[in-house]
């Protein structure tokens, strides 16, 4: 009677099981299957084995956008991180003005990503856009159609205000839950506002911190519809990052041998990034402990 | 129904909680489990439960083996050291909850539901919240809803170890009172030795986790079978002395010849601990035969009525326990007595060789 | 170090207070010495907590003064004041070492390195922390982590006075006698103003010279811990301290003698005098440790004797509490182990010198 209980479990867990097997295996099995095969057309295909990721990892367009995506993650988390925990330490800590704050900084998080791509396009427009238009009238040439680094500088811009509230509100939270205390402790000690910051919120903040750090990295390491949408890559490749360019080969030019192979590249790299995710996390959780 | 443990082990991974432990609970008694903290009295209750399963061992309900059988299969009521009450239920459909699931008709909850709060002083709390009672009052609440299903077993784990000591007085009293009305076997784990004594019944002493010693709760108190027993079964702590006995007294070096009873001459001569409750001591001579210890004072605690004073002889140091409040300044220099009759015996492996004459 | 005057302190937590309800801190005008031990107990709810962060500067009282030395303090802040705190959970800087811990108050106040050096080491080696000043603070056990709290206090030479809010709450039963015997070697050494708030009596009465008893706002006796057990000036006191509590019997009073339905109980003379004025209706309130319980009217001795009856017995191991019924009414009574328990029929006696005598919740003396 034991043991039946016991196998009752499994039983319980095999819809899920299905669903795994529907949503996530078999299409990355597909994909498997596509990136070992030369394809033509229906019943012409041949298995080439690990041609088609030679190809894609010699190919220097890649490489760039490889480049291009590590450089936009990192300048992304050393903008937003420090702003995000900035704004969460201005933020008041009860009454109305809090919920205030907590609504408009909820706000971007709200809007589809595509529609931010288009909103930024209305708002940065060297003719009519507010900003872009403010910009030129003040002496500045800016336009992101067809400056390479004006184009940077706007999806940068975008990403940061799209993005910035959610680290924010991490903070804000991490913050919220120090024991009030600790606060009275440091003030007893005569600790001046830079070594509560240093000494109490910081290390105290320090899991929600790391799990802002990860989410943004790997967010911002996917990025594809607002760049897409505002920039549709340009000028040039200027703002190619992996995904666009990946959708370039697969949809663009139909290459679905080598867009396979892509594909798997691209889920191992994020693969790692989850991995050092988990283990980030991890000894943050046994550092709590002690 | 009685319920037997026969060779229980607790293992979890390589670190073992419960070591070989075998138990008979009769019908209808009450049992206090004694022991310090993570002496595996959580882990011996949770297996009486049925919440674990032991990793070894056979545990049989009136009979029947329920090794492993869930919980919810067993008549069970248990409180816990927390305040675990349905934070969103009002303390009405707390207590009744139980009774809900059993599908007992309403009428009858009702009546059950305000008997049970009537017992433990909360009738005019029941349309409130958990949230917004005092900490004793939702242990009463737990305590209630326990207490609302006719159980086999109740259980309780170290249930007022989180109140204030005037709360705990109070409930203490009453739990003894509610007891005493019931047919289940009651089982209670505790640190303090005071609460197993007012509890009464029986005793189960025990010390990482294993089973040291078992009985009526004042013959173990008066005769614990080793010094680890009297050790958790004395608050203020026991006193133990080492003492070499020779052919006249038992001596402590050149500072102490306690002379020999009747029952210390029959011992061979050689090393011995004496142990001694700190009771026993006073602060006056209580007949000619008392021995005096010097020794300076390290701390007067009150407890309660009662002072504990720390005090130092030399190397050793003692706990003496007066009646009443008084004061003592650290390093002040006293005497206290006692009677040769009233020590406990060990031997060099800690077993109880000579208990004092209960009733001198 | 320094004397702490409370001038008629007010407090109320709502804007507009209308009656004495509406006050946490009803009124409180009392004086702490310069270097005393001090407890401040009572029940949770009963205001000490508002009373202590009143002290520290936490909260600023809707009325009244409080002076540090003659100074008037009120309007200052907690860093103003230059008292310390201990709180009921260790706080720390989990990414310091001990060492930096303890020197982090000095460091702050720009005091010299080789002066912060030699005071954190004589504070560790006070609290017996020398061992663990190059350890993480985070990683030690409860009772180090509140030693490394109360150690930032002491650090400092300039503190007027340390405040403990029940500070071993977390810490193991078995080590707290150590902790306390640690405090009071603390208070003789460094000779400071302390104040320990508490719910726990023993804590209280262990720690300090003087308590402080608060309930329902307002401090109802302040004493050295006998005086609180010998002479209790309030019911609660009685009920409060003592294990079990003071018991009291419904009485009325005619000259000196208590009359309990029906049985003439003699007291101290002159209560009959101090209460005259009063009223009617009387407590009486007597110790369970002073109450005799006698099997036979001759084993009274020279106090009369009164007929009761034992209606339950209590075995704490070195003593048993028996509950009497006497004239309607229970009241508990404590026989020494080696004493024997009278059954059933039974005779009380009231050693005149420890009965007490209430009117409206307070002695009459």
């Amino acid at each position: 009677m034991n043991k039946w209980e016991d196998n009752k479990a499994w039983f319980l867990i095999l819809p899920v099981f299905i669903i795994v097997a529907f949503s996530a295996v078999i299409p990355l099995m597909t994909v498997v299957n596509y990136s070992v095969q030369d394809i033509f057309g229906p019943g012409q295909r041949f298995f080439i084995g690990i041609e088609w990721f030679k190809e894609v990892l010699s190919d220097g367009r890649l490489h760039e956008a490889l480049w291009r995506q590590l450089l936009f993650s990192g300048l992304v988390l050393l903008i937003e991180m420090p702003l995000g925990i900035g704004i969460a330490l201005l933020m008041p800590k009860k009454g109305w003005g809090s919920s205030a704050c907590l609504v408009i900084l909820a706000l971007p998080l709200l809007i589809p990503w595509n529609v931010i791509g288009t909103i930024w396009i209305i708002f940065t427009r060297p003719d009519i856009g507010l900003f872009g238009a403010a910009i030129n009238t003040l002496g500045l040439p800016f336009d992101h159609t067809a400056s390479p680094f004006d184009a940077w500088v706007t999806v940068m811009l975008m990403e940061v205000w799209h993005w910035t509230p959610l680290v924010a509100l991490l903070a804000y939270a991490g913050l919220r839950a120090i024991p009030e205390v600790y606060y009275q402790a440091a003030k007893i000690d005569g600790a001046s506002s830079w070594a509560i910051f240093r000494y109490i919120q910081l290390p105290k903040m320090r899991g929600v911190l790391t799990i802002a750090l990860l989410l943004r990295f790997m967010d911002s390491f996917l990025i594809y519809a607002e760049p897409f949408v505002l920039t549709g890559g340009g000028p040039g490749n200027s703002t190619t990052f992996l995904s666009i360019y990946l959708v370039k080969v697969a949809v663009g030019q139909f290459d679905l041998g080598p867009a396979a192979a892509f594909s798997l590249i691209y889920f191992l790299i994020v693969l790692l990034f989850c991995w050092l995710f988990y283990q980030a996390l991890q000894a943050v959780g046994t550092g709590d402990k002690q | 129904m009685g319920l037997q443990l026969e060779n229980v082990s607790k293992f979890v991974g390589s670190e073992m909680h419960l070591a070989d432990i075998s138990l008979q609970l009769k019908p209808g008694s009450r049992y206090v489990v004694l022991g310090r903290t993570l002496a595996g009295k959580t882990s011996l209750l949770r297996i009486m439960a049925g919440l674990d399963r032991p990793t070894k061992g056979t545990v049989r309900a009136g009979g029947v083996d329920v090794t492993g059988v869930s919980v919810r299969k067993r008549n069970i009521g248990m409180v816990y050291q927390q305040f675990i009450n349905y934070p969103s239920l009002s303390i009405y459909d707390n207590i009744a909850s139980p009774l809900k699931i059993q599908g007992v008709p309403s009428s009858e909850i009702d009546a059950r539901v305000r008997e049970a709060a009537g017992m433990l002083h909360i009738e005019h709390l029941l349309d409130r919240l958990p949230s917004e009672l005092s900490g004793g009052q939702q242990q009463r609440t737990a305590i209630a809803r326990a207490l609302v299903k006719d159980v086999d077993m109740l259980l309780l784990d170290e249930p007022l170890v989180n109140l204030d000591y005037k709360l705990r007085e109070e409930l203490r009293e009453e739990l003894q009172r509610i007891f005493g009305q019931r047919e289940s076997v009651v089982v209670y784990t505790t640190t303090e030795p005071t609460e197993a004594l007012m509890l009464g019944g029986n005793v189960i002493v025990m010390h990482e986790g294993r089973i040291l010693q078992e009985g009526p709760t004042t013959e173990v108190y008066q005769n614990p079978a080793s010094m680890q027993v009297a050790e958790v079964f004395s608050d203020p702590p026991i006193n133990f002395i080492p003492v070499h006995i020779d052919g006249e007294c038992a001596r402590l070096g050149n500072e102490l010849c306690l002379p020999l009873t009747e029952q210390t001459a029959a011992l061979p001569q050689g090393e011995y601990t004496y142990g001694i409750r700190s009771n026993r001591f006073s602060l006056s001579p209580r007949s000619g035969e008392d021995v005096a210890i010097r020794g300076e004072v390290g701390l007067a605690e009150i407890n309660g009525s009662e002072t504990f004073i720390h005090f130092r002889q030399g190397k050793e140091s003692y706990v003496v326990q007066e009646e009443g409040v008084h004061s003592y300044k650290v390093g002040n220099t006293i005497s206290v007595y006692a009677h040769p009759g009233d020590f406990y015996v060990f031997n060099k492996a800690g077993k109880l060789l000579v208990a004092p004459k209960h009733d001198r | 170090m320094a004397r702490i005057d409370l001038n008629e302190i007010r407090h109320s937590y709502k804007p507009s207070p209308k009656s004495d309800d509406d006050f946490a801190l009803k009124r409180v005008h009392t004086t702490w010495e310069d270097g005393g031990a001090y407890a401040l107990l009572g029940p949770s709810g009963c205001g000490k907590t508002t009373m202590l962060n009143i002290i520290s500067g936490l909260l600023k009282p809707s009325h009244g003064q409080i002076l540090y030395d003659g100074v008037d303090v009120s309007a200052m802040q907690p860093e103003e004041r230059n008292i310390a705190q201990v709180f009921q959970f260790p706080v720390l800087y989990d990414t310091m070492t001990v060492y930096d811990n303890l020197a982090f108050p000095l460091r702050n106040r720009n005091v010299p390195a080789s002066e912060v050096d030699a005071r954190v080491r004589r504070i560790a080696e006070t609290l017996e922390l020398t061992n663990d000043l190059g350890k993480r603070a985070a990683g030690l056990s409860a009772d180090a982590k509140q030693k490394i709290s109360l150690g930032r206090g002491l650090v400092r030479s300039d503190v007027a006075a340390i405040l403990f809010d029940e500070p071993l709450t977390v810490i193991d039963p078995h080590l707290k006698w150590e902790l306390r015997r640690k405090l009071k070697e603390i208070h003789k050494e460094f000779g400071l103003t302390m104040i320990y708030v508490t719910h726990d009596q023993v804590e209280a009465m262990t720690f300090a010279d003087k308590i402080v008893v608060m309930y329902e706002g307002e401090i109802v006796q302040t004493g050295t811990p006998e005086e609180l057990f010998e002479r209790p000036e309030h019911v609660f006191v009685g009920y409060f301290i003592g294990s079990p509590g003071m018991g009291f019997l419904e009485c009325t009073l005619e000259g000196d003698i208590a009359h309990v339905n029906g049985a003439a109980i003699p007291l101290e003379p002159g209560y009959g005098v101090r209460a005259s004025s009063l009223g009617s209706r009387f407590k009486l309130g007597i110790r369970p440790m002073y109450l005799g319980v006698h099997s036979s009217r001759e084993a009274c001795g020279e106090l009369p004797g009164f007929e009761a009856r034992v209606v339950g017995v209590e075995d704490q191991g070195f003593c048993r509490i028996v509950t009497v019924q006497f004239g309607g009414q229970e009241i508990k009574a404590r026989i020494n182990d080696g004493h024997p328990v009278a059954e059933g029929l039974c005779w009380l006696t009231f050693p005149p010198e420890k009965t007490k005598l209430y009117f409206n919740e307070r002695l009459v003396g």
